[in-house]
């Protein structure tokens, strides 16, 4: 690790929640409400092709039909979705050729962030598309990547660039009737970013994209679409922040993940999105949609999440193995603090021969804090000799929050093998104070004992990644014990 | 003086368990506290280690200069105070390694001293190591998890050796050791002693005394030491159990 991202995680361990600010754009902000005026309208602002006006359309017809779930173990208050402002862009989308042309107001926050753009250029190996609100703004590597045929672009390029791809594979994963939030999404989407690696391309860096939600009371729509090809490889990183609100502020994105034969999509997200405070005021309601489709024979998915933020969190990455010997992986960290919710988890779905899965899911809880586990391994008729193991632990810190285990199974083929482990434990006193009497204090002592429980899914991290996942837990759960 | 306790007095649960502890401890000396089950040995143990479970009602300790009960647990220990624990707990997925780098970076960022870099400490390991005859597999591995008795108390003087604190507090780590390992461990302590630290031993028995010479033998009887003495005494306690004591504190105090 470099000395300037030592520093950078050093600066997020020493602060409260320093995200907490609100950049000073002029931003182009629709009005308040949906209706298919404003469906037109977004579609309108983004130029896009008449094929996904029409797509949205279809999706916002849809929802309408459709009731908001309330299956999921968390509460929260009615969210009014005419109440919300469906699109916020800055005013001016300056075309870059490099950088240094963007807004240095934009920058700032960037800087702020602690992901200058440059730096990151510079230092790591790591293309970022930064997400500044709904539109991307700047996008870096390009050239490297495009000499091997890579695209790595926001949504809204890849639309303007590459219809027949959007068109080829958009809502193939999560079809616009999928559920309520996804197809909410499928109407009223800004932007996102889009990946294409070509057939037998190695993705030579990690691609990664910071999100950032900035204009009040504007919600987040987001869209993600990665394909790799035949016999193609890439690591994805997804890390966010958002600054402080007392609104609550929704999101809803959608990922769709698509493997073609022998390829391989490695994502990877952590999430720390503004929680609300210690008395459970403001923090996002994240409902988000990710699955992949293991579509290739030989193929892989893995998630690996690091989830600390939210004031909400429903999500639940997901694997189809369609493909014969296809692999699915689900590696989850969540964490709870003071009144934060999460019903997070994973489908495994195996439609193809000789498919495995596994799902290694540890939930922390402390504070007030509510923690569920909500996991569905489906074995379909004809996938004969799948494979699944499952591993749910749960830690509890404290005595007044909630760990809870759903694991669904599903198997109707009797070929199948499917293991399913649980734990539940305690961070108990003894440990604290054995921790203390070495010099460690009680904080660092609980860091300690959570990264060794989490252990397991840092390891499938990317470095400097698992590092940042590492302080992140450290300081999500300042406190929170004594 | 190195420790100094005046007087203590320490509850818990309501219950007083020491009642007006004194006793005065210089650097160099080894104490011996012996005593029947139920007697406030391990209390008086915790309580200098700061378990907050205990509610001091009367009393001082003064450990180097300092009031050593305003200070937290961890900053006793970043202080020179440790504490071998009767029953070490099993912390799983830190590894030793892991537990025993962060306590000697903490500690040494308490005395304003720089971080060991990783070759410094892993050669400071290999070499404490050698002490307590340490596996090599066992320092990698989470802190005491699946360790067997003996070597969980191997593993809380390797602990000892690597923090090298001025005051050791060993609360009964002779309990559940075999002959060769109350042997190889006992020897561990004896080669940690020097004139600048001390070293109060926590026992029921002599046997780890066959070692370990205390400069001073107290006898805990009823949370009061009632008896203090040489090396001799506990040679006496072995051989005459503490039946005569309490008798011979019945009479004075009757």
């Amino acid at each position: 690790m470099s000395i300037t991202e030592q520093k950078k995680i050093e600066e997020i361990a020493n602060a409260d929640y320093k995200y907490g600010f609100v950049t000073d754009i002029d931003a182009i902000t629709l009005p308040k409400g949906l209706s298919e005026d404003i469906i037109i309208k977004i579609s309108e602002i983004k130029n896009e092709p008449k094929f996904l006006l029409e797509w949205r359309l279809k999706a916002f017809r849809h929802w309408q039909t459709m009731v908001e779930p309330d299956w999921a173990n968390i509460h929260y208050q009615k969210i009014d979705y005419q109440d919300i402002s469906y699109y916020s862009a800055p005013k001016e989308k300056p075309k870059l050729n490099s950088l240094d042309e963007v807004d240095p107001k934009l920058r700032e926050t960037f800087e702020k962030l602690g992901i200058s753009i440059d730096e990151q250029k510079r230092l790591s190996n790591v293309a970022v598309d930064a997400v500044f609100d709904s539109v991307s703004v700047a996008t870096s590597f390009k050239e490297t990547l495009s000499d091997l045929g890579i695209i790595f672009c926001s949504f809204s390029d890849a639309v303007k660039n590459h219809p027949d791809l959007i068109k080829k594979y958009l809502g193939t994963v999560v079809p616009y009737t999928d559920n309520f939030f996804a197809t909410l999404n499928s109407a009223v989407f800004s932007d996102g970013s889009f990946v294409y690696i070509p057939k037998g391309v190695r993705c030579p860096m990690e691609l990664s994209t910071y999100f950032r939600i900035n204009a009040a009371n504007t919600g987040q729509f987001e869209r993600t679409l990665i394909i790799a090809d035949e016999g193609a490889y890439v690591s994805y990183l997804e890390g966010c922040t958002a600054p402080r609100r007392d609104e609550n502020q929704l999101h809803a994105a959608v990922v769709e993940l698509i493997t073609l034969d022998n390829a391989e999509i490695k994502y990877s997200t952590v999430q720390n999105w503004y929680p609300g405070d210690k008395d459970g005021k403001g923090g996002i309601f994240n409902f988000v949609t990710k699955r992949g489709v293991a579509r290739g024979i030989n193929s892989k998915i893995s998630w690996t999440q690091v989830e600390t933020g939210s004031a909400i969190t429903w999500k639940y990455p997901s694997c189809i193995l369609q493909g014969d010997n296809s692999v699915g992986e689900f590696h989850s960290v969540a964490l709870t603090n003071n009144y934060q919710q999460a019903d997070t988890g994973t489908k495994m779905i195996h439609l193809g021969k000789n498919t495995s899965s596994t799902i290694i899911s540890k939930g922390i809880s402390a504070g007030k804090s509510n923690n569920s586990y909500r996991g569905l391994v489906k074995v379909t008729k004809k996938a004969d000799n799948a494979r699944n193991f499952s591993q749910c632990d749960s830690l509890l810190i404290g005595d007044k929050c909630g760990a809870h285990t759903f694991p669904y199974l599903d198997i109707n083929n009797s070929s199948a093998q499917v293991e399913h482990e649980a734990t539940t434990s305690k961070i108990g006193e003894d440990q604290i104070f054995y921790l203390n009497q070495r010099g460690i204090s009680t904080d660092d002592a609980i860091g300690l004992i959570v990264n060794g429980y989490c252990k397991e899914v840092f390891k499938k991290l990317p470095m400097e990644f698992a590092v940042e996942a590492q302080k992140l837990l450290g300081i999500s759960l300042e406190g929170s014990v004594g | 003086m190195l420790l100094e306790i005046k007087n203590l007095h320490a509850k818990v649960e309501g219950k007083e368990i020491l009642k007006g502890i004194n006793l005065n401890i210089n650097e160099g000396e080894v104490h011996a506290i012996m005593g029947p089950n139920g007697s406030g040995k391990s209390t008086l143990a915790q309580v200098l280690a700061g378990r907050e479970d205990y509610e001091i009602t009367e009393g001082e300790v003064i450990y180097n200069g300092k009031n050593l009960l305003e200070l937290s647990p961890e900053d006793r220990a970043r202080e020179g105070i440790f504490l071998a624990f009767q029953y070490p707990v099993e912390i799983p997925g830190v590894s030793n390694t892991n537990l025993l780098k962060t306590a000697m970076n903490e500690i040494r960022k308490y005395r304003g001293q720089e971080a060991l870099d990783a070759m410094e400490f892993l050669t400071l390991l290999k070499e404490k190591m050698k002490i307590v005859e340490l596996d090599q597999s066992l320092i990698n591995r989470s802190v005491n998890e699946g360790f067997s008795g003996g070597e969980k108390k191997k593993n809380e003087i390797f602990q000892m050796a690597v923090l090298e604190p001025q005051l050791s507090i060993l609360d009964e780590t002779d309990s559940g050791l075999d002959i060769d390992a109350l042997r190889i461990v006992a020897n561990g302590i004896t080669k940690l002693k020097s004139d600048k630290n001390a070293i109060i031993v926590v026992t029921h028995y002599q046997r780890l005394l066959n070692y370990i010479i205390p400069d001073f033998v107290h006898v805990l009887y009823k949370g009061q030491i009632i008896k203090s003495g040489g090396k001799d005494l506990a040679l006496e306690l072995e051989d005459k159990g503490y039946d005569w004591l309490k008798v011979d504190k019945f009479q004075v105090t009757g």
